[in-house]
């Protein structure tokens, strides 16, 4: 077919940060497909260095809004292995508990917000309010009480305050662990008609295969998120997060501010439906089969269906703060003190954020000053994958108009749910 | 043109938190949407516009490139607000500027290749070091109520204001302990209120996310400083965390 095909799209909308994306074909030749990454990058790796073991986080959840708690908790459990801090079995939980909180509210967010609209035609969640009045109220209620149960645990939805290094400086009360417990077994309900929702408007993500190898945390028999080794589809044994370099292979590439990386083939995704590909079979029954109602089941090589994989997600994380909050209200819950004695070292700690898998690194002088640091960051890992799946969908969807194949082009970057600023620094650093 | 005020949102560099804060109005973004005209938001929707009648600026400066496209956001707004820490004062980011030179900035973050021309940074800047800005929301992040209360008082053409006393007011109307009594540095008694104390309410120490207020008590800090056997110095050192300038000096 001979066409020429221009799509320029400066700032993509209804993503966290800058991206572009700019193809190129003439005489139905591909000239250029690729993904640019414009944002300015704000060297977080070098804002760290000689400031005390104790405000790192406090720097580092500033990377990104929507991911902080994941953020804190990478740069806490980084420092924590540094310095061989051991933490309580309650402060686990309350941190896995917040991860959660957390995760419900990011995807909720993202599918929801930013989506929905898409499979919609409008331009946004706001025309909604008008046409959907039903489903937007369904939403921001499951928004509110994700951001509600990080306010209960955290002390704030986004930059947690009460987690600090080896320990919470405060804790929630009995009533407010059972309101908490209350509201998300209630929620399961509005879930399962929210994953109806998304049910009646997933014909409209589109139909695309190019199977990639997958990259999460692994832990014995419960679906990680806080912790585990490294996994991948490619591989059969798990590797420690210590090989963490090893495994991502960050490299500069002209186009980005932000690094790309590689493993086992030419790229990798992280995210939801990484996740959910390597640890599929240990969702609750609840969620595979809210992921089977919507087209999900076994491994899946579709990245637009990282929205499905999310919102099987959002069930997981209720059906598991509920089991949390169990747990915690049959301990006696206190603020503990610990006596931090700093010591040199370095330590890399790492969680599922809802983007995928996050590495802090960090090494330190003996009076606990930091003198490196390194962050990897998901939606870096993810830029190479959404770049070789731009080629290979440009060149089997050659026949639609230019308008459609760049609808399509961004609902794809949308389904990565990038988070550009997080993406915008890393570095080389070699560690002693 | 309809009555409703033509209201834009853009981002710098930063988190993009502060943006977050007010998707977490949740059902009062419902009702904020009947009250404006929302014309550019590229977190949220699709869509540009010529003019705005109020523009909300987050993050701070780092590039000539986004210099100009400040610039020309003034230029085609009736007010500008800039809102969160980074806008107001440059925030976190400002952290970069206490290196001694910005190409060892760059060489930390990106190994050899740091010279590479993408990768280019200049020092730090608060939205107010570029152009005239109308009203700072401060806070890291901003505190939605607040800005939820700031944006209907611009729609009725009320001046808003921002707390000019410091946290220690809060926190003791909070009825905390007071974290020097507990071994802890806090920059509650020069930080500028308006977050209920969240911090300190929280157990951990005040780091003035919000900046200080016009005219800190220093004789006070530095009574306290002494009452409590720390120095000067570690104030500065602390309050540098979100880009504000200590006004402690001896």
């Amino acid at each position: 077919m001979s066409k020429d095909i221009k799509i320029d799209v400066h700032h993509i909308t209804r993503v966290e940060g800058h991206g572009n994306i700019v193809v190129d074909v003439e005489n139905g030749n591909i000239g250029k497909i690729e993904w640019q990454v414009p944002e300015a990058p704000r060297f977080f790796e070098a804002m760290v260095v000689g400031r005390e073991y104790h405000e790192v986080a406090t720097i580092t959840s500033r990377i990104c809004g929507i991911c902080s708690i994941g953020h804190t908790f990478a740069s806490l459990k980084a420092t924590e292995a540094a310095m061989g801090i051991e933490i309580s079995e309650n402060t686990k939980l309350l941190r896995e508990l917040l991860l959660h909180g957390e995760t419900l509210q990011s995807h909720i967010l993202h599918v929801c917000y930013l989506v929905v609209p898409d499979l919609l035609k409008v331009n946004s969640v706001l025309p909604l309010i008008e046409t959907h009045k039903d489903v937007v109220l369904l939403v921001t209620k499951l928004h509110r009480l994700a951001n509600e149960l990080c306010e209960v645990i955290g002390g704030r939805t986004t930059h947690p305050i009460r987690a600090r290094v080896g320990r919470f400086s405060m804790v929630p009360t009995k009533k407010e662990l059972e309101e908490l417990k209350r509201r998300l077994t209630e929620s399961v309900d509005d879930l399962k008609k929210l994953a109806e929702v998304v049910k009646s408007l997933a014909g409209g993500l589109p139909d695309f295969t190019r199977e990639t190898e997958y990259l999460a945390l692994t832990y014995e028999n419960e679906y990680a998120f806080y912790e585990g080794d490294c996994i991948t589809t490619d591989i059969n044994e798990p590797l420690s997060i210590n090989k963490y370099k090893d495994i991502v292979n960050e490299f500069i590439v002209p186009q980005s501010t932000a690094k790309y990386g590689k493993f086992n083939r030419d790229s990798f995704m992280v995210g939801a439906l990484a996740r959910y590909n390597n640890n599929y079979k240990q969702l609750t029954p609840l969620s595979a089969s809210v992921g089977e109602m919507l087209g999900l089941k076994g491994k899946n090589y579709n990245p637009f269906m990282n929205n499905i994989a999310q919102v099987v997600e959002c069930v997981f994380a209720v059906e598991r703060s509920i089991d949390i909050i169990n747990k915690l209200m049959s301990v006696d819950l206190k603020v503990e003190k610990t006596d931090i004695i700093t010591k040199a070292g370095t330590g890399v700690g790492s969680v599922e954020v809802p983007r995928g898998i996050l590495f802090h690194e960090y090494e330190y002088d003996e009076n606990g000053i930091c003198k490196k640091a390194n962050c990897v960051i998901p939606t870096n890992l993810n830029h190479n994958n959404i770049q070789l799946d731009f080629e290979k969908y440009v060149k089997e969807n050659l026949h639609l108009n230019e308008k459609e194949l760049g609808f399509n082009l961004e609902m794809m970057v949308r389904a990565y749910d990038p988070c550009i600023s997080c993406s915008t620094h890393f570095l080389n650093i070699k560690f002693k | 043109m309809g009555d409703k005020p033509k209201v834009a949102f853009f981002d710098f560099a930063c988190c993009e938190g502060c943006q977050l804060q007010i998707a977490n109005l949740e059902e009062d973004v419902i009702g904020l949407a009947n009250l404006v005209d929302v014309v550019e938001f590229r977190e949220v929707l699709t869509g540009e516009a010529p003019e705005y009648d109020i523009a909300f600026i987050e993050g701070s400066i780092t590039r000539e490139a986004d210099e100009k496209r400040l610039i020309d956001i003034r230029e085609r707004s009736k007010l500008l607000v800039a809102y969160g820490q980074c806008a107001t004062s440059g925030g976190i980011n400002k952290l970069k500027n206490n290196w001694s030179s910005l190409d060892e900035v760059k060489k930390e973050v990106y190994g050899e290749k740091y010279n590479m021309p993408h990768l280019n940074t200049y020092p730090t800047k608060g939205i107010d070091e570029i152009v005239k800005v109308d009203l700072h929301i401060p806070g890291c992040p901003i505190n939605k109520d607040e800005f939820l209360r700031i944006v209907k008082e611009l729609i009725i053409g009320k001046i808003p204001s921002i707390p000019n006393y410091p946290v220690c007011v809060e926190c003791k109307l909070n009825e905390n302990e007071c974290l020097y009594d507990l071994d802890e540095i806090c920059l509650g008694p020069l930080a500028r209120a308006g977050c209920g104390a969240i911090c300190p309410e929280n157990g951990v120490p005040c780091d003035a996310c919000r900046g200080t207020v016009n005219n800190p008590n220093k004789n006070a800090m530095h009574e306290i400083l002494e009452k409590y056997n720390y120095t000067v110095d570690e104030i500065r050192r602390k309050i540098n965390l979100f880009g504000v300038t200590p006004e402690v000096k001896k």
